[in-house]
């Protein structure tokens, strides 16, 4: 029952998440990183297989949990808050810069032929 | 002391990242020279230990000194010490052209992110861990993603979420990747997972699969194959033209790890006794080359700047080795990989002088940038037309410079392929496609000038006068070639033993885990057991 509820709540989030990252809007795509990571971390951390009252301590248990998985999840995650830290930065420097929060920037097609040139500072 | 000069290559950026954090824009000059001591000092090492024959045997580091498959191990072979050897060459000519044209200048960090993204890269190519190389590919992404935004730019601001964005995709298809083969194989470590790839339970055989196509699908991604290879032009034409140079290796780590996996993992090896897997991948990779070298050189004919040309030269690269890579299980799979070699060399060394080149013609055309269209003259127009002369015909792969011996070299090993017929359609359609398109770029770009209001027609003796700083760093990969060519036969058997320890991962094997593979009875042949039945 767990197992079919995990892997649900796995697909829902990556799911989710893949909707989201096609999305047209900066926001809705970062959005949809994170909910892809946390997607992931869970597929991870399911990956040493799901277990209750056993401590990843050898000799606590007999059939301890397997410890990599979490280590994993652990690096997993730290990785993804930083990138999505990083990406929030880079939408909003994108939203100042092109003036709007499409990811492609076009909303403006006369401003972005007229800027089409001009971004390059010439030595 | 091998040991520790290999550790070196990898803790060397990361130290010196750190330091130049610190100083950067308090003592730039200070910064400058770090920067370029440390590169310097890694194409020194990672040369010597090439010269002193310390790949010739897969050396091992284990970190911590924890056996695999226990602890992360660096291998150190011909192939990493080659991938170290032009990343620090062509991390040199980028950074020279970028103090040289004060481009480092532009933004904060220059340095310390540079430092990072070698950090990044060395570490790629040395890791013999799956996990490991995950971290790896971050750490050198997150460097990439703040030297592609470096100095500013609204397209470039545009271009750089693009690739963010893409590259995050791709870091979770790893992690799912990663995560499926330790649940199902039970190790992270390469060799380990070779090992017990065989032992693999029947009823898991199809999700080990699945992992291993994402895999490579990440690795394509990074390597930027059709049709995944959607992000590069646009994040490679808008960064700084060092980083672009630097950025002449990025698809080569995804290549890399393409030869890495499929050779170690896959040659020779069964899924669960019962998949072969040999052949799992190389069809794909011969298929994937073929389109995307086409596509590539429909993308140089349709390019309006020469920056973007070559960045699409770049992709035509990637699926030129990708076909020569498709070719590793044919009869002349040791001949392919050779040749893929060479023409890896070539294409990393040339594109980034090919970028640095379009830099200079960037800033030297106050009226038209790089975009192919007619413009009064350039100063020194013909001294750059002739360096845009002998670049197009080396990347276009026209005799006497490297291109066309990476070509033949691999032309040959497809001879006895099933599809020689659309391999040499391919490649051959496909160089005549780009030198059409570089004749056209560079007739207009250095024929086709014209007098503007204030511009003579003809460079005038006062032109000759204006400098053109980097003008060395666009012509130094040009003579790298042309070394290439003229000590093309010691170079090419050399890559030849280099191609055949590629193709024979039992050495690999042997070093990582000398002791082959511990308690077999450990490899988790429960897969779809119980939840609490598993006890690996």
């Amino acid at each position: 029952m767990t197992n079919i509820a995990l892997s649900l709540l796995i697909g829902m989030l990556t799911g989710a998440g893949v909707y989201l990252v096609l999305r047209a809007q900066t926001f809705p795509v970062v959005l949809g990183l994170t909910l892809m990571s946390y997607g992931v971390n869970l597929f991870l951390f399911a990956m040493g297989r799901l277990k209750t009252a056993a401590p990843a301590v050898v000799g606590a248990v007999e059939h301890p949990t397997d410890p990599l998985p979490q280590a994993l999840v652990l690096t997993a995650i730290v990785i993804a808050f930083a990138m999505t830290a990083f990406v929030i930065v880079l939408a909003l420097k994108a939203r100042a810069a092109l003036g709007n929060d499409h990811v492609d920037g076009v909303h403006i097609p006369q401003a972005d032929r007229l800027l089409d040139r001009s971004e390059e500072p010439r030595a | 002391m091998t040991a520790n000069l290999i550790s070196l290559l990898v803790l060397l950026p990361i130290g010196l990242a750190a330091i130049l954090t610190v100083i950067d824009r308090r003592l730039p000059t200070l910064a400058r020279g770090l920067n370029l001591a440390g590169v310097a000092s890694l194409l020194a090492v990672s040369a010597g230990l090439l010269l002193a024959g310390a790949g010739d045997a897969p050396r091992v580091i284990e970190l911590g000194s924890w056996a695999a498959p226990f602890g992360i191990v660096w291998v150190f072979d011909r192939l990493s010490g080659l991938m170290l050897l032009l990343t620090a060459t062509v991390a040199l000519l980028a950074l020279v052209y970028a103090i040289r044209r004060d481009e480092d200048q532009a933004g904060p960090h220059f340095h310390a992110l540079f430092q990072a993204q070698l950090f990044g890269l060395n570490g790629a190519f040395l890791t013999g861990d799956l996990f490991n190389l995950f971290v790896f590919f971050e750490v050198l992404l997150l460097a990439s993603y703040g030297l592609l935004l470096h100095g500013n730019g609204r397209k470039r601001t545009r271009a750089g979420f693009h690739y963010v964005v893409v590259n995050l995709i791709g870091s979770t298809l790893f992690l799912f990747a990663v995560g499926a083969l330790y649940g199902t194989v039970g190790s992270l470590n390469l060799a380990d997972i070779t090992l017990k790839l065989p032992n693999v339970a029947p009823d898991a055989v199809p999700l080990v699969t699945t992992a291993i196509f994402l895999l490579f699908t990440v690795f394509l991604i990074k390597g930027a194959a059709f049709p995944l290879y959607l992000w590069l032009p646009g994040a490679y034409a808008h960064a700084s033209i060092p980083v672009a140079a630097l950025f002449a290796i990025m698809t080569k780590v995804g290549l890399y790890s393409v030869l890495r996996v499929d050779s170690v993992m896959l040659s020779g090896n069964t899924i669960g006794g019962i998949m072969e897997t040999t052949a799992l991948i190389a069809p794909w990779l011969l298929w994937l080359g073929l389109i995307t070298l086409l596509l590539a050189a429909l993308g140089v004919v349709a390019a309006r700047f020469v920056r973007r040309q070559v960045a699409y030269l770049i992709i035509a690269s990637v699926g030129t080795i990708l076909i020569a890579l498709g070719l590793v299980t044919g009869d002349s799979g040791e001949a392919a990989i050779g040749g893929a070699l060479y023409y890896w060399m070539h294409t990393t060394v040339l594109s980034a002088g090919f970028f640095l080149l379009a830099g200079l013609i960037l800033r030297h055309r106050p009226e038209a940038g790089d975009g192919i269209e007619s413009a009064p003259p350039m100063p020194h127009a013909i001294l750059v037309g002739s360096l845009f002369f002998a670049y197009a015909i080396a990347m276009a792969g026209l005799p006497p410079l490297t291109g066309f011996f990476g070509k033949v070299m691999i032309l040959a090993a497809a001879l006895d392929s099933a599809l020689m017929a659309p391999i040499f359609a391919v490649i051959l359609t496909s160089g005549l496609i780009m030198v059409i398109a570089l004749a056209r770029t560079g007739s207009r770009l250095f024929y086709q000038s014209h007098a503007m209001p204030g511009h003579p027609a003809q460079s005038t003796p006062a032109d000759a006068r204006v400098p053109l700083p980097g003008l060395g760093m666009a012509l130094l990969p040009l003579l790298l070639a042309g070394m290439m060519v003229v000590w093309a036969h010691p170079l090419s058997g050399w890559l030849a033993q280099t191609a055949t320890q590629i193709a024979t991962p039992g050495g690999y094997l042997d070093a990582v885990m000398p002791n082959g593979l511990l308690e077999p009875a450990t490899a988790p042949g429960k897969f779809g057991a119980d939840h609490d039945g598993g006890q690996h």
